[in-house]
């Protein structure tokens, strides 16, 4: 299944992260999920939330800009080699990684891997194919 | 006192009007027969040649304006037939279209000199070796400076701008006893000197800046930092180059030329004419000028006349540092930049990925300008990429580095963040006040 994830651009300016998740909180959204990609002048902060909808509207209106897409989060073995192995059955089969983060997974010893793959369909799909479960967008915003 | 020519330098001033009176009738003659542009403006005002006696007359003459150079180019305002016309010089004006002055072999001649008193004046002449480290090329700096050394028999190093390292190298190898630059490269040298650690092997005594606003204390930095006397140079292409007024060995001031120019302070607003020692903008008429001569040339820059004799003897009026504009050209590292250029490119950027809000930051590090575009970006533009907002950027410098000759820092900033004032938004950040 796929996920709809946030992602706000950021200048790098005091106080803009900040900013970024008061609207969150103020609006009574939790974050599931959160990375932040850097550059010189500004970052992508990218987050997971309970109400994508609703957090994107709201981060519009205070002025951030926000878009939404899709990734997958995948459950893998909390192990060594877990992340490995999933990621070689991506590559062997074509499908490029574009980015990717790790969260918490409330189950014991699996842990979730957040992916934005060149292709999220067909990378969905052969995971599922590969025996990996990949998080119910309903299941993950309650994590 | 060292003078080039002291009859003309050292003339008593009723002298000096009377000539300059004689040279405007003839100038006003010449370019009424022969400049479309000067000739409509004398029409619309029912004047013709006839009614300009003198100097007394001049307030009566049509301004000429920067945008007449881009209405009428590349050779519209010339007043001699190319065949005449034996250079060209180019600067950037007011739409990202350049403006295009000629001179021809006497222009050369009256530039060179202009430059040569003030090299003779403060003790420059044939047993130096002056370094050119302005530009060489549609910029005037560099062939302007040239001449001049030239003329007073010094031996040249046609350095040009650039690659710092070999300037230092080539002023300790070939023994530099003057230096031509903007001040704020002349500091940039400074401080690279200190780093190598090699002011002692310099031998340069003398340094002539210009083509950029700057302060007495930067004069005192680059005067220690390089061991020399730094010495202040006005000019702009449109009137002739550096050298239109210069410092003498006293530095009270730069000496416009004025057998070659009539300069005037106006009130920029309504064109008056203000009293003397007032601050307006300066205004000026060549009279020698042959191939692009101007007359009333609206400059922009404010500033202010001493009209006292100067200790050196020299008769002719002296002009204070300019203090700023009264329009909204910039200078930046020496390079004449519109905010209207700026816009101009951002308006032509292909599809909607940016707005045409723009604010552009100036600021001064380390005696260099800082130049940097905040630009807005669409709402519809940002997906989730990193890598295509540095692909923008990098397209809007590319842009803005071919138009305007010197490269920004590009940011691109939220849709909307751009601060705006009474709905307009406020184009232009200079921080360097009080800098510079």
């Amino acid at each position: 299944m796929l996920i709809r994830q946030l992602s706000m651009f950021i200048e790098n300016k005091e106080g803009r992260l900040s900013a970024a998740l008061k609207v969150l909180a103020d609006n009574n959204i939790n974050i599931s999920a959160l990375s932040l990609a850097d550059s010189d002048e500004y970052g992508v902060l990218r987050l997971i939330v309970d109400d994508a909808d609703k957090a994107k509207q709201a981060l519009s209106d205070s002025g951030i800009t926000v878009a939404t897409n899709n990734v997958i989060a995948i459950v893998m073995d909390d192990q060594p080699g877990g992340a490995l192995a999933a990621l070689q059955l991506l590559s062997q089969n074509g499908i490029s990684v574009e980015y990717m983060y790790a969260c918490i997974a409330k189950v014991t010893g699996k842990a979730i891997m957040v992916v934005r793959a060149d292709d999220c369909q067909k990378a969905d799909k052969i995971l599922g194919d590969g025996g990996y479960d990949t998080v119910d967008p309903g299941e993950f915003y309650r994590i | 006192m060292a003078y080039l020519h002291e009859k003309i330098e050292t003339m008593p001033r009723e002298e000096l009007k009377k000539l300059q009176s004689e040279r405007l009738v003839a100038q006003v003659k010449r370019c009424y027969e022969r400049v479309e542009c000067f000739r409509n403006r004398m029409n619309e005002l029912g004047l013709t040649p006839d009614d300009i006696h003198g100097i007394q007359d001049i307030s009566k003459l049509p301004f000429s304006y920067k945008n007449d150079l881009r209405d009428y180019y590349p050779y519209g305002l010339f007043a001699e037939p190319m065949e005449n016309v034996v250079r060209v010089h180019a600067s950037s004006g007011t739409t990202g279209k350049r403006i295009v002055v000629g001179y021809t072999e006497n222009d050369l001649q009256m530039w060179s000199e202009c430059m040569a008193r003030m090299l003779t004046a403060i003790g420059v002449g044939k047993d130096d070796i002056a370094q050119v480290s302005f530009g060489y090329g549609l910029f005037t700096g560099g062939f302007g400076a040239h001449g001049g050394a030239e003329m007073v028999g010094a031996t040249v190093i046609p350095m040009s701008s650039g690659n710092t390292a070999l300037q230092i190298q080539t002023m300790i190898d070939f023994g530099a006893t003057v230096l031509f630059c903007t001040p704020s490269y002349a500091m940039y040298l400074a401080e690279e000197v200190e780093r190598l650690g090699v002011k002692d092997q310099l031998k340069l005594r003398v340094g002539v800046f210009g083509a950029e606003p700057w302060s007495e204390d930067l004069r005192q930095e680059i005067a220690e930092g390089l061991g020399l006397k730094a010495y202040d140079i006005y000019g702009l292409s449109e009137v002739l180059g550096p050298g239109v007024s210069c410092e003498c060995e006293y530095q009270a001031g730069m000496h416009v030329w004025e057998d070659n120019f009539i300069v005037e302070i106006i009130d920029p607003d309504t064109g008056e004419v203000l009293p003397e020692g007032s601050t307006g903008e300066l205004v000026f008429t060549s009279l020698t000028k042959e191939a692009f001569p101007v007359i009333r040339y609206r400059t922009r820059d404010i500033c202010s006349l001493i009209t006292e004799p100067c200790k050196c003897g020299r008769t002719h009026v002296r002009m204070r540092k300019p203090t700023g504009r009264s329009d909204d050209m910039l200078i930046i590292r020496g390079v004449n930049v519109f905010p209207s250029q700026i816009e101009e490119v951002l308006l032509n950027i292909k599809g909607d990925d940016i707005t045409p809000n723009y604010q552009i930051v100036v600021d001064r590090v380390n005696n260099t300008d800082t130049f940097d575009v905040n630009v807005e970006m669409s709402e519809a533009f940002f997906t989730d990429d990193v890598k295509s907002i540095k692909k923008l950027e990098n397209t809007i410098v590319e842009k803005l580095r071919s138009t305007l000759g010197i490269s920004p820092k590009v940011h691109l900033v939220n849709p909307k963040s751009i601060v705006r004032s009474e709905g307009k938004a406020k184009r232009v950040i200079d921080n360097r006040k009080g800098k510079i």
